[in-house]
């Protein structure tokens, strides 16, 4: 097997009495996608940060491209990128301006840096803005020139912590579209998120982290499948019908749930069945349908809470 | 398999050359040239500091020049060198401002993870903010000209007098870089910059003798580095500088240096 471009062993931090690591693993083959999906304070920012060489961890191990975060951190900051939560761009710069700075400081040569500039901004759909002042951008624009910045130096590990929190629907379908495209160049992305809807189009692995541990790990689909595969859902029209559907749907399965107006049959259950033997019943309907779990499910049964309400300050 | 296997990863993680580790001076010098892009884009913000000490130089002089030194081209001389003085180091808190946002807004975390030498963002700031030290003194200094400000030290002294207000803010910049670094916003930063600054610029002898001062007052100015930095000032401009107020300038400055220099940095790497 080849070396994994991330992997983590054991993280722990504390910041004073606070806990915000406590002995998480993680791994990210080269050219994939990992999603660190969690609520705000989970620990996903921390752990981004001892990744990029921001922060050294208290106990445990990391290797990123190949390299020790702690003992390789100067060889290690040439082979990454990260975009942050806030969007770190200089707002008194222009678009190229900040491009060709980072590109400077890559050491890429003037001319070399400011061609990489002009061809990110090509990329990312801001050569219009780019002589522009970064405060006259949009918030989608800054963090695609922040995502562009991190590129610059073509790192083969890119470190995305919430690129898309505070964004609307179309900037943030933009920047996955963006997102995907570098990882079908053979990027590999660690991506941390609060978007159940992000991780489950971006990520080809999902590690969910709740109060510094790793408390399940799997690509979505045996995310979904650990809570219990698809159901039918069956909503009725009459309270008193209740017993006979339970009846009529106990012929298909045993495990019949009933909860006024939905009836709930787990499994892969034939709907043209389910219809028949509660038509045949004389069970009145309003509707059938089969339900997958969602990633929302997962969170919610693994967490006991829902993902997205959750209270404020990541550490 | 395993031969083969690496030479896809090897190949996945590096499709393009890799760009060798920049030097420090020219990581140092794009910080410097990120600088002075700011200038050109923001030069409101040099004005902002600038427009306190000009007016006071309109005001101090033609207000109350005559009551003080008797005429407005006495007080003029008088007051000059302490304008100068005063219109730089209230730039200095602007270094401080500046890092903080960039720690506010993220860059800094940007810059962490970049492959340079680790003081190039403050280094490259700092030769930046030199730059606008020297607008700084150079507008007042002509605005005094142009009203009439006519030093026996001649050009020289008074490039000198620019230079050692120049290198005597550097060190005091360091303070408010520090500053910078353990406050929350650019705007606290900004104002208990200004706190501290304010007091020690009025409370020397930039504006009045010392010897009209009550005495506990006249004991402050003496000893305060900005009365002392504006003697030498004072003396460079007018041909007869002591050697002990330029000595005791750059010892200053040496001093904020080194106590405020190493602190700032161990801030910038370890502030999260």
């Amino acid at each position: 097997m080849p070396d994994p471009a991330i992997i983590a062993e054991g993280l722990q931090k504390s910041y004073g009495k606070v806990e915000a690591l406590r002995g998480v693993d993680l791994r990210a083959e080269a050219g994939s996608v990992l999603g660190l999906l969690g609520p705000n304070g989970a620990g996903k920012t921390t752990a981004v940060r001892i990744l990029t060489t921001l922060l050294e961890a208290d106990a445990g191990s990391a290797r990123v491209a190949g390299l020790d975060v702690k003992a390789d951190a100067k060889q290690l900051r040439g082979r990454i990128g990260l975009a942050g939560q806030y969007a770190a761009v200089d707002e008194n710069l222009t678009g190229f301006e900040n491009l060709d700075m980072v590109g400077r400081l890559y050491h890429l040569g003037k001319p070399t840096a400011r061609e990489r500039a002009r061809d990110l901004l090509e990329r990312f759909d801001l050569s219009d803005a780019a002589d522009r002042p970064a405060k006259t951008y949009s918030g989608g624009m800054r963090r695609r020139l922040d995502l562009a910045a991190a590129l610059v130096a073509h790192p083969p590990v890119v470190f995305l912590d919430e690129p898309t929190t505070g964004l609307d629907p179309r900037s943030r379908i933009g920047l996955w579209e963006t997102i995907e495209a570098r990882v079908a160049e053979g990027t590999t992305v660690l991506l941390t998120t609060q978007y159940l809807d992000e991780a489950d189009r971006l990520a080809d692995r999902i590690a969910v982290i709740d109060h510094g541990t790793v408390i399940a790990e799997g690509t979505s689909d045996e995310l979904k499948s650990q809570i219990g595969g698809e159901r039918l859902e069956v909503k009725l029209r009459d309270t008193a019908d209740e017993e006979k559907a339970i009846r009529a749907l106990g012929g298909i399965c045993d495990d019949v749930h009933a909860e006024f107006p939905l009836v709930t049959v787990p499994g892969h259950i034939p709907v043209a069945d389910a219809v028949r033997a509660l038509d045949d019943a004389g069970v009145a309907i309003d509707d059938i349908a089969v339900r997958r779990p969602t990633l929302d499910d997962v969170f919610l049964t693994l967490t006991g809470r829902p993902a997205e309400e959750v209270e404020d300050s990541d550490a | 398999m395993s031969v083969a296997d690496n030479a896809a990863i090897t190949n996945a993680l590096s499709s393009v050359p890799r760009p060798p580790r920049p030097s420090a001076f020219s990581a140092a010098m794009a910080f410097g040239w990120r600088g002075m892009l700011k200038i050109k884009h923001v030069p409101e913000q040099l004005l902002d500091v600038t427009i306190t000490p000009v007016m006071f130089l309109l005001m101090f002089t033609y207000l109350f020049g005559g009551a003080i030194a008797g005429s407005t081209g006495a007080y003029l001389d008088y007051v000059l060198p302490g304008l100068l003085v005063m219109s730089v180091v209230f730039t200095t808190v602007y270094s401080g401002v500046s890092l903080n946002t960039d720690l506010t807004k993220g860059a800094v975390d940007r810059f962490r993870t970049l492959p340079i030498w680790r003081p190039a963002p403050l280094v490259g700031a700092l030769l930046g903010d030199a730059v606008r030290y020297v607008i700084a003194g150079t507008v007042i200094t002509t605005l005094g000209l142009i009203l009439g400000f006519r030093p026996d030290g001649g050009p020289l002294g008074v490039i000198a007098a620019l230079g050692l207000t120049v290198v005597f803010s550097f060190g005091v910049s360091w303070l408010f870089t520090t500053l910078g670094l353990f406050l929350r916003s650019p705007q606290a930063t900004m104002n208990a910059g200004f706190m501290l600054i304010f007091p020690l610029t009025f409370l020397s002898n930039a504006f009045v003798e010392p010897e009209t001062l009550p005495r506990v007052l006249e004991a402050f100015v003496n000893v305060n580095p900005i009365s002392i930095m504006t003697d030498a000032a004072r003396g460079l401009m007018a041909g007869d500088a002591a050697g002990s107020d330029i000595a005791i300038s750059l010892g200053v400055a040496a001093g904020l240096t080194a106590v405020f220099m190493p602190l700032t940095s161990r801030l910038y790497r370890t502030r999260s």
